[in-house]
């Protein structure tokens, strides 16, 4: 059922693949963290933001992602762009949460220690509140990421160049091969995409680990 | 590890993926407007078999002539595909000239492949020009189960009108409102099928319907490589609903020399119906690829 | 024409109301797949969650297969199981399972897990034992948490039922894949903007649902507890419980 012949004629087509893939996962992550943060830090500064930010949230990220990549077309065409602005958005509607409640997580009294050793807005903002932040933010991101990655694959649908290709491929044909290799090393993509931020968030936050009993 | 050097990871990853992107195949702020020069010609396709198998037979004919090609195969919608080629980011495209007709000019009512590509001819846009069609055709075919066929004597879409109320057609989505589709077999035949169901283009979704009974006619592409193997029966269209629909490029006119057209109609002339449904069967029934296929073919041509 | 009025043009136009392809139907089918994929997701993860977390076993192995099961492409999954399946309500419907079954399970692992020490304590204390203590102690304590995963997943697959149509059922996703094969933007954005409305619909659904199960004492002392971030407990981000 497995055409390892296959595989191997088409070996750097799937890398090809693979690296656009790549391209159309990451750049959205990281735009995404870039805006979520500032967006966040507004919505703790002025709560009232907060709620109109999360409801407009959850209803865009409940967006289907085909009719988002849909409706770029007219505007970006078949260029990355018509894939990445909409999955940019949708890791900022995931993360905006996670930033908020990140730095709301800081105790007061960790907030007043801070202003009393002379740590003003910014200062606080980057060197205490984020920092303790990072766990939670993190958390959020890891799970942005594998979502991404798993939905960076619709725009093969287009005609957009993703692992998503050897999905279509594989129905069209009736053929098994490249879906599993499709599926394979989407999953790969995410579980060490999935580790890396693990392991980035350990070394990020080493207080984190003190006390790990239970 | 600190915020600080947590900021220099941060960046460090920033750059490193902003470096890949850089390295990656295509240019996310700029696709380029086609090539006047006539350096690189850009061969684009649809993202069905058939369509690809011929951008391929398009990119390795004008490759072996000396041209250098992009291919761009497996282009989703047809929306994007013509947009690509009107704003000269591709170069070429194997089209179906009734089919292309339609979407260009819904309201036409020009049959046979003469009349259809003199419409077609005129109605495009300045930049955008077809070359001669092929004499080979991809058609629409309505279709039904060797069984049912057999069943209820079913030969022609004549045949077809005592059943319809009771079953069920299957096809694309934008088939149902064309004249020379399902509006037209409404209108010729006296179809009214009980309902139409929106499935795919010829593509795995219809034949599955068709096989299991979910619908009992269905619309397939006539050089869909199933139709023989599974034994569907083609029915006739004596009243010529359906029209015609033969391979013919599609370029935008500035970035493709007489040279390569001269290839392109070599292309054309020589390539026969039947041809095309063997390269269709080896493609999706063999699983062979689709380079190899094309490749195999051309070997046996003589295009200049 | 622009989008809004594009999109009002389409839901004014009473045919789009009425009929099996109208608004009514297709919402209707759109639930039916989600409620579906929801309740077995439900019955597969929330039992495992329940008594994994009670016993406070399987830590990694449970967090290792959610974060896995999230890392499976959904298209690639319902490609896969349209060739192994052929076309029907299985392959979508399996696929959305999928969708579901990590947030309800780290959810209420977590949750149940992360119920605060003493609490189970004192219940021992005045002789509930084993799944008593699971029943009317730590879900109840959860229970914000388990309703928290359950309202995670049911966003994520009334968005994804929209796969649906791809392999050639119903649901709004028709309104999508009809409109993209028509040029007809209206259907597109409207089918869109009645997919973010369920999905909304669904939030304050859980919202509700919240308010009036969970008993008020969790209430009040959740805040402290849990961090209730939009996407539930982050798997691996540890959490001491403050009293």
């Amino acid at each position: 059922m497995f055409d390892m012949n296959w595989v191997m004629r088409n070996a750097d087509d799937i890398l090809g693949l693979l690296r656009d893939h790549l391209t159309l996962s990451f750049i959205p992550i990281l735009l995404g963290l870039m805006l979520a943060i500032p967006i966040g830090v507004a919505c703790v500064r002025w709560a009232w933001i907060y709620p109109i930010a999360l409801a407009m949230s959850t209803a865009f990220f409940a967006i289907p992602s085909i009719a988002l990549f849909v409706f770029m077309l007219p505007y970006t065409g078949l260029s990355q762009l018509t894939a990445i602005i909409p999955l940019t958005l949708y890791t900022v509607s995931l993360l905006v949460r996670n930033v908020v409640d990140g730095i709301r997580s800081t105790d007061d009294s960790v907030r007043q220690a801070a202003a009393a050793m002379g740590y003003g807005g910014i200062h606080r903002l980057v060197s205490v509140e984020l920092p303790i932040a990072a766990p939670v933010i993190l958390g959020g991101l890891r799970i942005a990421t594998v979502a991404n990655i798993g939905m960076v694959a619709v725009v093969s649908v287009m005609g957009l160049s993703s692992l998503g290709d050897l999905f279509v491929d594989g129905t069209q044909r009736f053929f098994l091969t490249p879906i599993l290799v499709g599926i394979v090393l989407t999953t790969a993509l995410a579980v060490v995409a999935d580790l890396v931020l693990v392991a980035v968030q350990r070394r990020l936050t080493p207080w984190s680990q003190a006390g790990r009993n239970r | 590890m600190n915020i600080t050097s947590g900021l220099k990871l941060g960046s460090a990853l920033a750059i490193a993926s902003l470096t890949l992107s850089a390295c990656a195949s295509s240019d996310p702020l700029n696709t380029p407007a086609g090539n006047a020069s006539g350096e690189t010609i850009v061969v684009g396709s649809a993202n069905f078999p058939e369509n690809v198998i011929l951008g391929e037979v398009y990119a390795q004919a004008l490759e072996q002539a000396g041209f250098k090609i992009e291919r761009k195969l497996n282009i989703g919608a047809r929306e994007v595909l013509f947009d690509q080629i009107k704003n000269c980011t591709l170069n070429v495209v194997p089209e179906y000239n009734q089919a292309l007709l339609a979407f260009v000019s819904p309201e036409t009512k020009a049959k046979g492949t003469t009349e259809v590509d003199e419409a077609l001819a005129k109605v495009l846009p300045e930049d955008l020009k077809v070359l001669k069609s092929s004499a080979a055709q991809d058609n629409n075919a309505v279709v039904v189960t060797a069984d049912t066929a057999a069943k209820n004597n079913i030969k022609t879409l004549d045949d077809l009108a005592g059943k319809a109320p009771e079953w069920t057609f299957g096809g694309p989505t934008e088939w149902e409102s064309r004249p020379d589709g399902y509006l037209g077999l409404q209108n010729n035949y006296g179809l009214n099928f009980k309902e139409y169901k929106v499935l795919d283009y010829s593509g795995p979704i219809t034949i599955s319907a068709l096989d299991k009974g979910d619908i009992q006619a269905g619309l397939l592409f006539s050089t869909t490589p199933q139709i023989k193997s599974s034994g569907y029966v083609v029915l006739e269209d004596p009243k010529d609903s359906l029209g015609v629909n033969n391979i013919t490029p599609l370029l935008c006119a500035k970035a493709v020399p007489d040279k390569a057209r001269s290839i392109l109609d070599s292309i054309s002339s020589s390539l026969s119906t039947e041809e095309l449904t063997a390269m269709n069967a080896s493609y999706v029934l063999d699983k062979e690829d689709a380079a190899d296929v094309a490749a195999t073919w051309l070997k046996d041509q003589d295009i200049k | 024409m622009n989008p809004f009025e594009l999109v009002s043009g389409w839901f004014q136009d009473p045919a789009n109301w009425s009929g099996a392809t109208g608004i009514p139907s297709r919402i209707a089918e759109h639930l039916q797949y989600s409620l579906l994929a929801m309740l077995i997701a439900a019955l597969i993860a929330i039992p495992f969650g329940l008594v994994l977390g009670h016993l406070n076993r399987g830590e990694i192995v449970v967090l290792t297969i959610a974060n896995s099961i999230r890392a499976l492409p959904t298209l690639g999954l319902l490609t896969l199981l349209v060739i192994l399946a052929g076309i029907g309500l299985l392959p979508p419907l399996i696929a959305l399972i999928v969708l579901a079954i990590p947030p309800m399970l780290v959810n209420t692992f977590e949750g149940i897990r992360n119920v605060d020490r003493f609490t189970v304590d004192a219940a021992r204390g005045i002789g509930l034992r084993g799944p008593s203590i699971l029943w009317s102690v730590e879900a109840p304590v959860a229970l914000p948490l388990i309703l928290l995963g359950a309202r995670l997943a049911a966003i994520q697959v009334i968005s994804a039922a929209t796969i649906a149509a791809y392999v050639g059922l119903g649901g709004l996703g028709r309104y999508i894949f009809d409109g993209l094969g028509r040029r007809d933007f209206s259907q597109v954005i409207g089918g869109s903007v009645l997919v973010a409305l369920l999905a909304i619909a669904t939030e304050l659904f859980f919202v509700t649902l919240g308010a009036a199960v969970v008993s008020k004492g969790v209430t009040r002392r959740s805040k402290k507890i849990f961090t209730a971030t939009g996407l539930g407990i982050i798997p691996g981000v540890r959490r001491k419980a403050t009293t």
